[in-house]
């Protein structure tokens, strides 16, 4: 067999291994092996690829190969994972500039070159190719720096509130319309002198682009986002592989590609928002009012006093939000849970699609805290049983329990489905302050006949219940 | 290259993908995400082949350093953090 034949073979090989590795991912029983075999269809890519004859120098492999695997290596050892959805975001971004860089580094080989060999040696029209390699870098470029202003948000370094300006949409629109007609110069110009100079300016361009479009979306939204980048990474990855002719980014790309877009749908839906809205609207920038006429107050009721609640319930239900992980008090709610447990009581965790700052957030944490997964119950399995549980206990979540999106037609938040915390016996809403959620709406629940709240920080607050049920 | 052939294989891996991932429970969202983010690594293939072809001029070559470098750390960590993230996925003996 020719050389060539057991290269391809080989790729043939590591994308099936990926499809597998995604396969398996699907269920917590095989998930881990999963992401074995898919790193083991990486390796083999990677193995396949160092025996290309077009190599000749290894050297700067070396290098390139020890540095990255070293700084990814530390960053994915040393990361909290409350942190996790910044390290997503992060790695993320990184994928986007390799594909951007990728594609860069083969127009400067057609410039090296020259259109005519290069066309010969690949065997495609040279509109193609300047078509691909543009729109690899603008999707690398725009994943690059959109996922980058996403970890700023999520870790806090940049406000993570949505920032609106006037003229705002006007702006992206006219970047847009200038990205889109540069691609269209770059693609038919012959001149590579000119396609140099358009290809720069659209660098620059896709990564304005991708600040451009993060900054209007707020924490609150930021699972939506992440997951978007998430498929832009892969199509990123898939361009490339259009770019140098090669299947197996195609194909690994593509699945990435889709993944991301289906976890983008999911979260949408849990919002019931479009992604449109996601995007544009800058949700969160402001507060917002709306059908606002309850003027009942919060009752707050002691630690002391939930405690002898909790002590004689029969049936207690955790719903976390992101203020759990700020909080980070996933550790002592588990105790707190275990404790109940021996107690008699049946203890489950509820947990909203959109819980936190990326899609499954609340469900890493409490899974390294030792909560058993079975225990992890989603939206539409709690919400019949609510009216049986004795004490919900909200922890640092706010709109995905807020009743209004039920039952208040002129709330924008209307029609989100929400785990229906309101209905159980008792609730108990764990909040550091009186502030409003992400929406900036005001929360019927905490209003609400059979609920109290317990201000404070959520970990100190739990923590003094396990002192008590100890003691 | 047949043009229509990477058309065809881009399409069909997207139905593949949609309907691979259309039933992933959401508890497990976190750890498919950042295990796919590992797989979209997959352009240190392409790197690779731009650091080491000397065909591709000094400017090429650099870029495809950078390029070789970032994709590694987005495999690697990706990788590893997902393993980490699985590892605490127990179900616990009552």
């Amino acid at each position: 067999m020719e050389f060539e034949s057991i290269i391809n073979l080989a790729y043939v090989i590591a994308a099936t291994l990926f499809v597998f590795g995604i396969k398996m991912l699907g269920s917590a029983e095989t998930a881990r092996r999963g992401n074995l075999i898919s790193g083991v269809g990486m390796l083999i890519a990677i193995v396949v690829t160092l025996l290309d004859r077009g190599i000749l120098d290894y050297t700067w492999i070396a290098v390139g190969l020890i540095t990255g695997a070293l700084i990814g290596g530390v960053a994915a050892r040393m990361v909290k994972m409350t942190s996790m959805p910044e390290l997503v975001a992060l790695f993320n971004g990184f994928g986007g500039l390799a594909s951007l860089l990728v594609a860069w580094a083969e127009f400067e080989k057609i410039k090296s070159q020259g259109w005519q060999l290069y066309s010969l040696e690949m065997g495609t029209p040279s509109y193609f190719s300047s078509f691909v390699i543009y729109i690899a870098m603008l999707i690398g470029g725009i994943t690059f720096t959109g996922s980058l202003y996403a970890y700023g948000k999520l870790s806090g370094r940049v406000s993570s509130r949505a920032q609106v300006f006037t003229g705002q949409k006007g702006i992206n629109a006219l970047m847009l319309i200038a990205i889109l007609a540069l691609g269209v110069l770059f693609t038919w110009s012959g001149d590579l002198g000119t396609a140099d100079k358009l290809f720069i300016a659209g660098i620059t361009l896709a990564l304005l682009f991708g600040v451009m479009g993060v900054m209007p979306i707020g924490g609150g939204d930021m699972p939506v986002v992440i997951s978007l980048l998430n498929s832009f990474s892969g199509l990123a990855a898939s361009a490339a592989g259009f770019v140098i002719g090669n299947n197996v980014l195609i194909v690994a790309g593509c699945l990435v590609g889709a993944s991301g877009l289906i976890l983008t749908a999911i979260m949408c839906k849990a919002m019931n928002r479009t992604l449109g809205n996601v995007l544009f609207s800058g949700f969160g920038a402001t507060s917002q009012s709306g059908g606002d006429d309850d003027d009942r107050e919060p009752k707050a009721i002691s630690v002391q006093d939930a405690y002898y609640v909790l002590e004689a319930a029969s049936s207690v239900v955790f719903i976390p939000g992101y203020g759990m992980a700020v909080a980070q008090a996933q550790h002592v709610v588990k105790e707190l849970g275990e404790l109940l447990e021996e107690n008699g009581a049946e203890v489950n965790f509820a947990i909203h699609p959109v819980a936190g700052r990326m899609p499954g957030h609340m469900n890493v944490l409490l899974a390294e805290a030792d909560v058993s997964y079975d225990q992890l119950v989603e939206m539409d399995s709690i919400n019949p049983i609510m009216p049986t549980v004795d004490v919900a206990v909200v922890i640092g979540a706010n709109d995905v329990v807020n009743p209004a999106a039920a039952q208040d037609e002129s709330s924008p938040i209307y029609g989100m489905p929400i785990i229906e915390a309101h209905m159980a016996k008792t609730v108990f809403i764990l909040k550091r302050g009186q502030g409003k959620g992400f929406s900036g709406l005001v929360n019927k629940l905490f209003v609400m006949d059979n609920s109290r709240m317990i201000y404070g920080d959520a970990k100190a607050t739990i923590s003094e219940m396990v002192n008590e049920l100890k003691g | 290259m047949d043009l229509v052939l990477l058309f065809f294989i881009f399409v069909l891996a997207a139905f593949l993908g949609l309907e691979l991932i259309s039933k992933v429970p959401s508890q497990l969202h976190t750890p498919l995400m950042s295990g796919s983010n590992a797989i979209s690594g997959i352009t240190i293939v392409g790197a690779l082949v731009a650091t080491g072809a000397n065909e591709t001029g000094a400017m090429g070559m650099i870029l495809g350093f950078l390029a070789l470098m970032f994709a590694t750390i987005n495999v690697v960590g990706g990788y590893l953090v997902t393993d980490r993230m699985l590892q605490m996925f127990k179900k616990k003996d009552k």
